[in-house]
């Protein structure tokens, strides 16, 4: 027999058994679909966690105080001291340092700002100009941070759009002041809508120098120092350089922590790998219950045909034939179904994309994977029914007497 | 030619042995036209199937044009069939889904003949049995006796020498039954084998040979 006459004649008995070819269809389809929308939705979980890590900078490598190891402890107890505080002097001199070409102390906290009788929260950093660069942020209106230095303190700030717009309605910003606690400061530069990451924004800031920032929370501490490296290639050892120096300045401690963002973004991304991939599986096992289900109408439709199986015999069909016709039509339901499955996969997805902040797209091993299934299910759950059906005794066969 | 020599068949019913068969011996010449009769359970169905491969004997040899054929394989049993015979049921057993034409090119699909020749086959034979303008029917707008005739178009298909019929009229009216009969007696005439198995006495009585069966055994083989 002919592939085509063989495929042509599979899909005649597949049409002819509507209900049953629509029920095994959507069952494959369903399988395709839960494994296209499942890694889809991991693999866009993974692209949206990349890109905002990488909205944070390049070549970043942030220090904070203290030093966090998991399933160890803590050195500072076992030495009796409490780690040491970062200062704007340990920043400065990171500065020295040959591969480092930003370094950027920080300064976290919250604060009340109001100008005349309108106020409002807001989160309040202390910077340097530096980490306009560092984290490539950039003022639509006015100007950078002074460059000052670090250590010296300055009443002035860069703010964001919506602090603009909320607290000077319908007029501009800069040149105005501005009060936060007891302090004026003159607004110098408004932030504008680049530098949105992991939940935070420009827009919703203050950002004063760092030394003013800590006069207002009466601290000489930092928060975090950033750095970003000259090229890719030297973050490690920046990473080395930075851990040596802070190291030499806290009398041989190494009581600080330093994470490269390329490590941060390796961890999440494997994290999120093994996420899709295990999301995969989950749907590839619809898929195995789909190719029992095509086992089971296979073998009711191998005994419903056992008349035109005797038949087939009895016309000179060798039972390989016989094996293959069956085979034919369950791999033909698999094909169709995963085709059915993708197609509504990649609708969901598509809406998904509509309603979700990421991009869910399936990546294409997902696709290839669920296809390749779906079809092997087709083939090994078939093959129990039409090799049932090849074996079948034809005399029996012919009297229905199976 | 066929050649039967001690051919038994035995089932197991029940832990009782069925002897549907017992020792036949028995030659059907090429072209010979042959009415096997006798009383349901005589075996004569079961020496169709023998005779056609559906089955396998328990015991014994059989010689179709001189090849033993009770020791080929499953694949080599296929083509013989195929190829060297044509079946006739009393249920017709057409494919519904299948339309006349189709179903007649069933053994060319199965023996991978070309489209073109399938199709050019299949017409040449229901025209040969008087069903040209009902080719494109499907089976269940069919009457019986077009069914019956279908099914004989489609047994001529891949030009067997041995045509086997295991009760062809037993679900026709005596009119259609006469019309297949006819069909049938006219291909016998153009040098084919037909054995035909059946209750029927007024075939009995046209068939050139009478074999009477009872209880697996050739009681009575008459020629006319």
């Amino acid at each position: 027999m002919k592939t085509g006459d063989l495929l042509a004649f599979a899909t005649q008995s597949l049409l002819r058994a509507r209900m049953r070819s629509s029920m095994m269809l959507l069952a494959m389809a369903i399988g395709v679909a839960a494994v296209v929308m499942l890694t889809a939705l991991g693999e866009g979980a993974r692209r949206y966690i990349t890109s905002e890590f990488s909205a944070l900078g390049t070549n970043l490598i942030v220090i904070l105080p203290g030093r966090t190891e998991t399933g160890g402890i803590n050195p500072g107890i076992i030495g009796g001291d409490t780690p040491r505080d970062l200062t704007i002097a340990d920043a400065e001199s990171l500065l020295r340092l040959p591969t480092v070409a930003q370094v950027a102390p920080i300064i976290v906290g919250q604060a009340t700002i109001s100008v005349g009788r309108l106020e409002r929260d807001t989160a309040l950093m202390g910077g340097t100009r530096s980490i306009f660069a560092v984290r490539r942020w950039g003022v639509t209106q006015g100007e950078l941070l002074p460059a000052i230095r670090w250590d010296q303190t300055a009443s002035v700030c860069v703010i964001g759009g919506n602090i603009a717009r909320e607290l000077f309605p319908g007029r501009p910003a800069v040149g105005q002041w501005l009060r936060v606690g007891a302090r004026r400061f003159r607004v110098i530069g408004i932030m504008g809508s680049a530098g949105r990451s992991l939940g935070f924004d420009v827009q919703e800031l203050v950002l004063v120098p760092v030394a003013t920032a800590q006069a207002i929370y009466n601290r000489t501490t930092l928060f975090r120092i950033l750095v970003q490296a000259r090229s890719a290639d030297d973050m490690q050892r920046t990473r080395t350089d930075i851990i040596e120096t802070l190291k030499a300045r806290h009398q041989g401690v190494e009581d600080v922590t330093v994470i490269t963002q390329d490590a941060l973004l390796s961890t999440f991304n494997s994290i999120f790998t093994v996420l899709t991939l295990a999301l995969g599986g989950i749907a590839a096992i619809s898929l195995l219950v789909a190719g029992v289900l095509v086992m089971n109408v296979m073998l009711v439709a191998v005994s419903q045909r056992t008349a035109e199986i005797g038949l087939m015999k009895a016309l000179g069909a060798r039972p390989a034939q016989i094996t293959r016709l069956f085979l034919a039509e369950a791999v033909l339901l698999a094909l169709f179904g995963s085709l059915i499955g993708l197609a509504l996969g990649e609708l969901v997805t598509w809406a998904a994309r509509q309603l979700l902040p990421f991009d869910a797209v399936a990546p294409a091993w997902a696709v290839i994977f669920g296809v390749v299934v779906a079809i092997a299910c087709g083939l090994i759950f078939g093959i129990l029914p039409a090799r049932r059906a090849a074996r079948l005794d034809p005399v029996l066969a012919l009297a229905g007497k199976i | 030619m066929i050649e039967l020599e001690h051919i038994s068949r035995f089932f197991q019913v029940g832990g009782e042995t069925v002897h549907a068969l017992d020792d036949v011996d028995l030659t059907i010449e090429t072209g010979e036209y042959v009415a096997v009769m006798g009383p349901s359970g005589s075996g004569k169905s079961t020496l169709l199937n023998i005779l056609g491969l559906l089955d396998q004997p328990t015991a014994g040899v059989y010689r179709l044009d001189g090849t033993d054929t009770t020791h080929l394989d499953a694949n080599a049993q296929a083509r013989v069939r195929g190829e060297n015979v044509g079946f006739i049921f009393q249920t017709f057993h057409l494919v519904v889904r299948l339309t006349a034409l189709e179903n007649v090119e069933l053994p060319l699909l199965l023996a991978s003949r070309p489209n073109a020749e399938r199709r050019a086959r299949a017409r040449e034979l229901l025209t040969g049995v008087g069903l040209a303008d009902r080719m494109d029917h499907r089976p269940d707008q069919l009457s019986g006796g077009q069914r019956q005739r279908v099914a004989i178009a489609r047994a001529m298909a891949m030009k067997p020498a041995l045509l086997l019929a295991d009760e062809p009229t037993g679900n026709l009216d005596t009119a259609s039954g006469k019309e297949v009969l006819e069909v049938l007696e006219k291909l016998s005439a153009e040098g084919l084998t037909l054995i035909v198995v059946t209750h029927d006495p007024l075939i009995g009585a046209r068939a050139r040979r009478r074999i009477n069966m009872r209880d697996g055994k050739v009681i009575e083989d008459v020629r006319r």
